[in-house]
């Protein structure tokens, strides 16, 4: 039952007070306030951090092709060599675990030579020849049209999906550039879809001036014959890529008689290890998050008693009098610990919100600037465990009021009534 | 009414041991007025305080309304100071940021009276005591005067057998301290028993009986 009789004596007591009623509050606001605003800062930038990565496939990696070190079958060390057709069919028929595939080619240009042009348009853009196992991989963003399909690759389709950054430049801004066509290196390529980068930042604004065209086609308008740049793969879910990474090497060396032993013929790149360190890095990061947020609510919370040290030695003469007058013990302790826990729960509740209003503000600020900064995204804090944090302060503040009170019945009343 | 005999109580502070009540024999009966005398001390605020049960005796045997006040837990303490003893203090003792209607409801409060109620009964103790108009006013506000009214009301408002004052007049001008003295004899003709500590002779000589200390013993305990 509700003793409304006993939360206006709270509040009455409180109100009367106002000097150490604000400033036990404030050390509690200021401990949950400051928590919030850390765990949602480091949420941020992990954030922020992760969407650098975009919708990267994570369990991947990369092959590509070096100089041989070790001389192996009559060949001497040091022989170029080039992956092609017959090893993309080799591969995808003896790794099972593969999922995805994506060869890769890159096209001249990009550099800084123009070797784009529609109509009185040109642009200098980087052009891949890819399969559409790529967008399972790197996955973009299409804002209109589709991506490369099997059809393409099987008919060399001369056909691109081009990035925002792409259409910017090559088409007037109230121009579709679907189904128009874009002149590249001197062929005609019909527009079948355009992307946008899932990424933020610079990342993003490369990726969107790329140019994207059926493998096969690539091969053959820019004389690849049967060769492979480099291969991008995955491995089947719960497999990790390094069993397939380690598989793809040993095939692709028997294939072009490389020594076992030679580690340097083949380049490659592991995402899932670079991945792994991050989320080390991160975890870390987190784990700091909480030394320094559980310090800052022990500093509330001795702050609190700190606060209920003083208060209680500032009150035990009005105790004695309360006992001269017939309160008992637990009466006395109860009044406290109810004073206490009230104004904990209020002032860390206050934190809570004024916390997450903060968050929330800072969210939307970075929104409607339209910069989704490279170091800090999407700030969040699980409310868990906000509130969690609220109820330690608060059985916290239940102990620090306890202890003083404790101590000021347990010494005679007469002694209380005495102290000044 | 109250019954104290060999009375012993001892302060240590330290490796000193000071004996203040060097066994105290004393009965007093209900509805009398009656003075405690003695140079500083004589231990007669120490002799209040264990009547009050606001302090523990060494030795002896304390008998108040046929109830032995003897080893009490701080909760049955509490509820005797409540039921049967109203205090005034020398220097008033009010609660600083409650109202005079407030501080003198206090005790109604830990006796689970409701608040409006005990506001209404608070308001009508003022009013016996003609200051009833100041029932809004924090203690800061008041006189000396007043301030020891509002303590009397507190004192009184739980109808109380005994009430025990403390010097109730140390800290008033003698006009005040008169005046004070027949709020008391006016509260002892209603049949409660005044017992009141004082070191001013003009005070005790207003009391039915007074009661010498002297270094821990009872001098003379006649009646005027």
């Amino acid at each position: 039952m509700i003793d409304i009789d006993k939360w206006k004596e709270i509040i009455n007591t409180l109100k009367q007070n106002k000097v150490r009623t604000f400033f036990t509050a404030f050390g509690v606001f200021w401990g949950i306030f400051m928590l919030i605003i850390m765990l949602g800062s480091g949420k941020g930038l992990k954030n922020a951090v992760f969407q650098n990565m975009g919708d990267f496939a994570t369990n991947s990696c990369f092959m590509w092709t070096q100089q041989t070190s070790v001389p192996y079958k009559g060949f001497p060390r040091g022989r170029f060599f080039r992956f092609n057709n017959g090893d993309t069919e080799a591969l995808i028929e003896k790794i099972p675990e593969l999922k995805d595939l994506s060869p890769r080619l890159q096209g001249w240009g990009g550099d800084g030579a123009n070797n784009a042009v529609r109509n009185e348009k040109t642009g200098a853009f980087t052009i891949f020849g890819d399969y559409p196992a790529w967008n399972k991989i790197d996955p973009i963003k299409m804002t209109s049209g589709r991506y490369i399909n099997d059809l393409d690759i099987k008919n060399n389709r001369k056909v691109v999906v081009i990035g925002k950054r792409v259409v910017e430049v090559l088409f007037e801004t109230d121009e579709n550039p679907l189904d128009q066509y874009i002149k590249i290196n001197g062929v005609y390529f019909k527009v079948v879809g355009v992307f946008k980068s899932k990424k933020n930042g610079q990342q993003a604004e490369r990726e969107e001036q790329n140019i994207h065209m059926p493998f096969t086609t690539l091969q053959k308008i820019y004389n690849f014959g049967e060769d492979v740049g480099w291969y991008a793969m995955t491995a089947q879910d719960n497999i990790p890529v390094d069993i397939v990474e380690t598989k793809a090497k040993e095939i692709l060396k028997t294939r072009h008689s490389i020594a076992p032993e030679d580690d340097r013929a083949i380049g490659g790149f592991n995402v899932s290890k670079e991945f792994k360190k991050m989320r080390g890095l991160f975890a870390g990061i987190n784990g700091l998050i909480w030394i320094v947020g559980i310090g800052t609510l022990l500093a509330g919370v001795i702050g609190v008693s700190n606060i209920m040290l003083v208060i209680i030695k500032e009150r035990t003469k009005e105790i004695g009098i309360q006992r001269a007058l017939g309160a008992t013990p637990f009466k006395v302790i109860w009044q406290i610990i109810n004073e206490s826990v009230f104004l904990t729960s209020i002032a860390g509740s206050i934190g809570l919100v004024v916390g997450f209003w903060l968050i929330e503000l800072i969210n939307y600020g970075l929104e409607s600037s339209g910069g989704s900064s490279e170091m800090f995204k999407n700030p969040e804090v699980d409310f868990k465990i906000a509130v969690s944090a609220l109820i330690i302060l608060i059985i916290s503040g239940i102990f620090a009021g306890l202890i003083p009170a404790k101590r000021a019945v347990s010494i005679k009343p007469i002694d209380a009534l005495r102290s000044e | 009414m109250i019954h104290l005999s060999n009375i012993h109580k001892s302060y240590v502070t330290g490796a000193n041991k000071l004996h203040v009540l060097k066994g105290i024999d004393l009965i007093i009966e209900q509805g009398e007025l009656v003075s405690i005398m003695g140079s500083s001390g004589s231990g007669k605020s120490t002799l209040l305080n264990i009547l009050g049960i606001l302090d523990d005796y060494d030795n002896g045997l304390y008998k108040l309304h046929n109830t032995e006040m003897n080893n009490l837990s701080e909760k049955k303490a509490a509820y005797y100071r409540n039921n049967m003893i109203g205090f005034v203090f020398q220097s008033f003792n009010l609660i600083s940021f409650k109202n005079a209607m407030e501080n003198v409801a206090l005790p109604l409060y830990y006796q689970g009276v409701n608040r409006k109620k005990r506001n209404k009964i608070a308001l009508e103790y003022l009013d016996r005591m003609g200051i009833k108009d100041w029932a809004e006013h924090l203690p800061s506000e008041m006189s000396g005067g007043q301030k020891q009214r509002v303590a009397i009301a507190r004192a009184l408002i739980t109808n109380p057998k005994v009430i025990l004052a403390d010097e109730p007049t140390g800290a008033l001008d003698s006009q005040t301290s008169l005046e004070v003295m027949d709020l008391f004899r006016e509260i002892n003709k209603s049949g409660i028993t005044m017992i009141i500590v004082t070191h001013e002779k003009d005070i005790s000589e207003r009391t039915d009986r007074v009661i010498r200390l002297r270094d821990g013993i009872i001098e003379n305990g006649q009646y005027n």
